[in-house]
């Protein structure tokens, strides 16, 4: 291998990559075969951090940061005057066996700048997942991302050997689109999420008949939306989000507070600030959609557009609906449970156990580790009541974040979960 | 009542299953059970030397995990913490278990319990950790190699990730703190004590025992990890946080923090 070369390459492909969040290496199991690299596990590992405290778990790299496009939130359009590189498909995959047989990463997260056309940048991607597959005997994790444009066959071929497929939607409504990448189609996009939606569906279903029927995209499909970039609300985001959710299956969708790298009058300037508090919010949301049993219009409605940024969603929505209010921890179901501020999945969890043995009073509450300054204003228990009553939304507010200034001020990244 | 005794056993997990079960065998008034050689024996207590029986072991084992799985490995994993004293506190929580009906390690709000699951579940992190964290390098004669140092004794626990996960390649991870280390030789996994005369953390000048192109690796890694972050979100604190400092001198991509 030519090391220079291949140095500066890496430099300037995982640097144009960076900024596509999705980094998740989970959901897939592909067990070790005929004694090859590699073991999928389902469980993803976090190999390291980078210094914005985000998990680096797989080798995110474009193929090449040419493009003929010319999308203006994106470092690699065609009008952006950068560096350009473009690597082998042998040299990916090298890179990959390498960094993996070290125990650096879980897999591969391979995405590219269109060249020539769209087909032959999918050809090029699948090349390479074909190739660690069937020459290297490779079962690590692969994510491929979905060119927009390219065939149905590709598609179909790219669900053979790759673990999860993406393709970015990142602009939330479609005339943001029109004004932000014009040269892209809403189709564009829609169309390989629903090809790949249809074989997963298929394959499942073969499976049930003959059991040797390989996995399809075996974790599914993810995608993107930047968030901050066109103007729209949360409700725009998360309405959008969960369109996604149910009609294509996906398993992820990943907001991404978008950071100016151009200068460019439909765009926020550059260094305004990334806005992390608000993509943290909008992750957090998304939990209590996915995880909590909570309807999307509870939380986000006309007369609520945005999330607020002072307290997480699910205090907010409790602080609105004070009459389902205080809650028995020892009688509640599950599901009502789960919607008390400051109490976790785990947590509930735990609840439900250990109150078939005794009922629970604030000490056991607190050993469970339910967060206290949060629940306490919407809980009872076996102990005597805490006088919570009387106080309405603008008092409890008022009184958490007192105590949880500090708290709520530090921790900005998504990956630290607010509310438990 | 009958005079309490200390047990002194060899250390090994085996060995204080075996304690345990002379213990409840003979009904024996356990004051301590000791690794031999701490000598702290009470001064009020006889000793008894317990010598390790693997079918005696196994009984406990079998007996633990019929009662409970999860209580089996919380056990497990608390032992491998080697804190001071886990031996008797996991006598004490077996006797509960050993007591109690079904379902009873369940309750998180006894104290005890709470404990060893505590204990249990930071070994359980450091297990995580070390599956991410190990680094191997390559050497001359073609062994990945990796030394960790964890706080807790982990080696028992990660053999069959790695096992799992690099079946085609031969690997060695030693830990530096307890000078053992786990070998992969193609076939299966072999535990070795060796004392290494050099230890190789990720410092800068190069080693002969490695591979040429193992530095280049080396530096790719730490190139790329370098491109990843995203300057304008940079926060250092979130980021010690999940790769706390005591990891990194031998973390390839942290060779000049170190
Ligand atoms: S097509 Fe993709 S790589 Fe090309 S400019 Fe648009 S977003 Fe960037």
């Amino acid at each position: 291998m030519n090391f220079e070369r291949i140095k500066e390459k890496l430099n300037i492909l995982a640097d144009a990559a960076k900024y596509d969040v999705s980094c998740a290496s989970s959901g897939s199991t592909r067990a070790n075969k005929n004694k090859g690299l590699g073991n999928s596990t389902g469980m993803g590992i976090c190999h390291s951090y980078t210094e914005d405290g985000r998990c680096v778990s797989l080798l995110k790299i474009l193929l090449t940061n040419h493009c003929i496009y010319d999308c203006a939130y994106c470092v690699t359009r065609r009008s952006n005057d950068v560096k350009r590189a473009a690597f082998k498909i042998q040299e990916v995959v090298d890179l990959t066996i390498n960094f993996y047989r070290r125990n650096y990463i879980e897999g591969l997260f391979l995405s590219s700048g269109i060249f020539k056309n769209p087909e032959y940048t999918m050809e090029r991607l699948v090349a390479v997942a074909k190739k660690l597959r069937e020459e290297e005997n490779f079962n690590g994790y692969i994510h491929l991302k979905s060119i927009p444009g390219a065939s149905d066959e590709l598609m179909y071929e790219a669900g053979l050997y790759a673990d999860r497929l993406s393709v970015n939607i990142e602009v939330p409504t479609i005339s943001g689109l029109k004004l932000l990448a014009p040269d892209k189609k809403h189709e564009d996009f829609t169309k390989p999420m629903l090809k790949v939606k249809n074989e997963i569906a298929r394959y499942r279903n073969e499976r049930k008949i003959i059991r040797s029927t390989p996995k399809y995209a075996p974790a599914g499909q993810s995608t993107q939306m930047i968030v901050g970039a066109s103007g729209e609300t949360d409700k725009d985001i998360i309405y959008s989000a969960t369109f996604y959710y149910k009609k294509y299956q996906m398993k992820r969708v990943y907001y991404s507070g978008y950071v100016p790298v151009l200068q460019d009058s439909r765009l926020p300037a550059v260094g305004t600030q990334v806005p992390m508090l608000r993509e943290n919010r909008l992750y957090q949301t998304d939990w209590l959609l996915r995880f909590y049993g909570f309807a999307v219009n509870e939380i986000l409605n006309d007369a609520h557009p945005n999330l607020e940024v002072d307290i997480d969603p699910k205090l907010s929505w409790a602080l609105r609906n004070l009459h389902l209010f205080p809650v028995d921890v020892n009688k509640a179901d599950k599901h009502m449970l789960a919607r008390i501020p400051g109490v976790g999945m785990n947590s509930v969890n735990k609840i439900l156990q250990a109150r078939k043995i005794r009922k629970l009073n604030w000490d056991h509450l607190k050993r469970i580790g339910l967060a206290l300054n949060r629940a306490k204003f919407f809980v009872v228990c076996d102990s005597r009541r805490w006088e919570h009553r009387d106080l309405d939304a603008e008092k409890i507010k008022g009184m958490i974040l007192q105590t949880s200034t500090g708290k709520f001020r530090n921790q900005y990244s998504k990956q630290l979960t607010l509310f438990n | 009542m009958k005079p309490s005794k200390t047990l002194i056993y060899d250390g090994s997990f085996n060995g204080f299953l075996t304690s345990v079960f002379v213990a409840f065998d003979e009904k024996i008034n356990v004051a301590d059970i000791q690794k031999n050689g701490q000598g702290q024996n009470g001064l009020f207590s006889d000793t008894e030397t317990i010598f390790t029986n693997v079918d005696k072991a196994k009984r406990v084992w079998n007996g633990i995990r019929s009662k409970s799985y999860n209580a089996i490995t919380n056990i497990y994993f608390a032992f491998l913490s080697e804190e001071e004293g886990i031996e008797l506190l996991l006598y004490t929580y077996i006797q509960k278990l050993m007591a109690a009906k079904k379902g009873k390690e369940m309750d998180y709000s006894d104290g005890f319990v709470l404990k060893i699951s505590q204990l249990a579940r930071s070994v359980g992190r450091e297990k995580h950790r070390m599956e991410a964290f190990v680094r191997f390098q390559l050497t001359k004669d073609n062994i990945y190699f990796a030394n960790i140092e964890p706080d807790f004794d982990v080696l028992p626990l990660i053999s069959k990730h790695f096992r799992n996960r690099y079946a085609d390649q031969q690997w060695l991870i030693y830990d530096v703190k307890r000078r053992y280390g786990i070998y992969y030789d193609l076939e299966g996994v072999e535990i070795v004590s060796l004392d290494l005369n050099e230890i190789y953390f990720n410092r800068t000048r190069k080693s002969k025992v490695f591979a040429e192109k193992e530095y280049d690796y080396q530096e790719l890694w730490n190139d790329y990890f370098k491109s990843t972050h995203i300057k304008s979100r940079i926060n250092r604190k979130l980021h010690t946080q999940h790769v706390p400092k005591r990891y990194w001198k031998y973390l390839s991509e942290k060779k000049e923090a170190v």
